[in-house]
């Protein structure tokens, strides 16, 4: 009996199992279904393609993408990029997937902020804080977003025209228009004071590694934001004076019906901003919220325990625990900002999808026009689903 | 000042108390939870605190740390008075070890991380030394083998005496036990006990709440019996557990009894 080694029950393969031609057996059933199901799809597809040709032979439509070289004769409000109605169609759509990108990159960014502060505030022990944080996300997230753009849109188009703007500060209108802000003639000195920035930034990270192996080595903390603050305000300021500070103001003005000058946020791109950035805001702090309640009281306790201080114990025990409860929810989040951002056409900003559409119906290559929504879309949240999971498996915990 | 027969170990008749409760009052709501606490821990002292659950025990000796806050009454821990202020907060936790029911352990952290976390970010203590003094007190829990794990790879009774290693870590002056074996396995119980036998044995204040028995008779100085908020009784092992004066003790250690 304890001679187990030389038993040969123990040395046995697994018996193999063949396929019985009866419907009693599970894995002959499975193997049907999914030929079924595939010839179901491929089925599908060849019907909804051999139409589709059919359709476009009889309409006499051309197919493929030779239009995006013509002349767009297409008028753009905003653009990134130089552009005259007198480009081609490519460039058309190139300005649609800036201002795509411009509204997703900086709506991301603020929901972000603006939700990690609601939810934290929502966990607050101050009673009227987190008590309009509730209501705040309560009524936020229960409201349709076509309804909040078209409310932002509507009071930005109440405000008086630009004769009558309103004028707070010194080169600054609020108007029908838009807002106008004072910005500076661009010269050699501020592009190297925007390197220093930069600079700034990566010497303050390098700086920072460093203080933290000084203080493993021995034992003293170091406070990094004197250092910080200098590098990354002071250095661009110090490469600015040094190159003679030159400041020429580009202050918006009032000539004749409309403003000269300065830069602009136009109503159309700030309504859509606001409306993405509150509504995807109230999600984000809800998971926020989540995620640090997920992390159970005792590990608060047992670090108040050990003498920790509470900003330490949120860095260093409850943090890196709740970041992998918000991490994945956050990635959807992104994504539904991003592609809502096509609603844009609802209150007339000209993202991918107003452009493309102006396209289809100017040119009638609908097939094409929806693959190229399709593809920016596409490349877009595949983009921010590689970035999120890269971020996700370097915080995801260890644990076992 | 007559020297009983508990006073042969490590206490020390003449030395400052360590712990000082003074009518201490706590309510939940309009619950109260603790009533007129008078406790005096001297230095080098083992307490074991018993009684029912909700009897208070646990809310008590979390109020010696502050994860509770009391509402009436002094709380003196090592010569300061327990107060608002977080400075003297501060000073109190680092002198005061406490090892928790559901053990605690930073699961994102490995064994060693756990043990160096607090003497390097509160004692300002270098890395090299932090981890040196942490083989140090797993190797004297018996378990210098699992530092790179992480907790989740541990058993029930392994994490327990990792988390009696990271409190020692911070080298404190008086451990808090808030029933350490009560989440364990039977046959885990032992080792933390023993292990907690060991600390006793190196002259350490300790105040446990626990129902081990056998601990107590073992290494108490003295057992204090608390039920429904109110400290009920308190002596030597051997009066409370032979010589039962209240009603609610005897009933108490008839229970007890009848489980094991």
């Amino acid at each position: 009996m304890s001679d187990t080694a030389a038993d040969p029950r123990l040395l046995r393969a697994p018996p193999k199992k063949g396929i019985r031609l009866s419907w009693a057996d599970e894995r002959l059933r499975a193997i049907v279904w999914q030929i079924l199901v595939l010839g179901v799809v491929f089925g599908i597809i060849g019907w909804l393609v051999s139409n589709t040709q059919h359709n476009l032979e009889v309409r006499r439509i051309a197919t493929g993408f030779g239009f995006l070289s013509r002349e767009a004769g297409l008028p753009v409000a905003e653009s990134l990029i130089p552009y005259s109605p007198t480009d081609t169609y490519s460039r058309a759509l190139l300005v649609g997937v800036l201002n795509t990108l411009k509204i997703a990159v900086v709506g991301v960014i603020l929901a972000t902020i603006i939700g990690t502060l609601i939810g934290i505030a929502r966990l607050s022990k101050n009673w009227l804080l987190s008590r309009i944080a509730a209501v705040y996300v309560e009524v936020v997230r229960d409201l349709p977003l076509l309804l909040q753009l078209l409310f932002w849109y509507a009071i930005l188009q109440g405000l008086p025209g630009p004769r009558q703007a309103l004028h707070p500060m010194e080169g600054v209108f609020l108007s029908n228009r838009g807002l106008k802000l004072p910005w500076i003639q661009w010269q050699d000195a501020h592009s190297f004071a925007l390197l220093g920035f930069v600079l700034g930034i990566v010497i303050t990270v390098l700086y920072a590694r460093a203080a933290k192996a000084r203080q493993m080595a021995d034992g003293q903390p170091r406070r990094v934001w004197p250092a910080a603050l200098g590098l990354i305000l002071g250095l661009p300021v110090l490469i600015w004076a040094g190159l003679g500070a030159p400041w020429t103001g580009d202050i918006p003005a009032l000539r004749g019906f409309n403003f000269q000058g300065g830069v602009t946020v136009t109503p159309e791109y700030f309504a859509l901003l606001v409306g993405l950035v509150m509504y995807t805001a109230a999600f984000i702090a809800e998971i926020v919220r989540a995620g640090i309640l997920a992390v159970a009281k005792g590990q608060w306790e047992a670090a108040e325990a050990l003498g920790l201080q509470r900003g330490l114990i949120m860095r260093k025990i409850v943090l890196p625990q709740a970041l992998r409860v918000i991490v994945p929810p956050m990635t959807s989040q992104y994504l539904n900002l991003t592609k809502n951002s096509s609603l844009a056409v609802a209150i007339g900003y000209q993202d991918i999808v107003s452009i493309s559409n102006t396209t289809l119906n100017q040119t009638g290559q609908a097939i094409e026009g929806i693959a190229i929504i399709m593809a920016v879309y596409l490349t877009i949240s595949l983009s921010i689903s590689l970035f999120m999971n890269w971020y996700n498996s370097r915080i995801a915990l260890v644990e076992r | 000042m007559e020297d009983g027969p508990h006073l042969a170990s490590a206490v020390r008749a003449d030395a400052p108390p360590a712990i000082l409760l003074d009518k201490v009052n706590k309510w939940y709501g309009a619950l109260h939870v603790l009533r007129d606490i008078n406790l005096n821990v001297a230095t080098g002292e083992r307490v074991v605190v018993c009684g029912p659950s909700g009897s208070g025990k646990s809310t008590m000796i979390r109020c010696i740390n502050r994860l509770e806050q009391h509402q009436e009454g002094r709380i003196v821990v090592d010569g300061m008075e327990l107060t608002d202020d977080t400075r003297s907060l501060d000073a109190i936790r680092r002198e005061v070890g406490m090892v928790f029911q559901s053990f605690n352990l930073f699961p994102h952290l490995t064994i060693l991380e756990n043990c160096t976390l607090a003497p390097i970010w509160v004692r300002r203590m270098p890395k090299k030394e932090a981890e040196a003094l942490a083989m140090d007190y797993l190797s004297r829990v018996k378990i210098p083998e699992q530092a790179k794990k992480y907790p989740g790879q541990l058993s029930g009774g392994q994490q327990q005496r990792v988390a009696i290693a990271r409190a020692l870590c911070m080298k404190p002056k008086i451990m808090l036990f808030d029933e350490p074996t009560s989440a364990l396995d039977p046959e885990m119980i032992k080792e933390v006990l023993d292990t907690m036998v060991m600390l006793a044995d190196t002259g350490m204040t300790m105040i446990c709440v626990t129902h081990e028995m056998g601990f107590a008779r073992q290494v108490a100085d003295r057992v204090v019996f608390m039920d429904r908020g109110e400290v009920v009784e308190s002596g030597i092992p051997d009066q409370i557990f032979n010589d039962p004066k209240t009603d609610r003790l005897k009933g108490f250690l008839s229970q007890i009894l009848r489980g094991h």
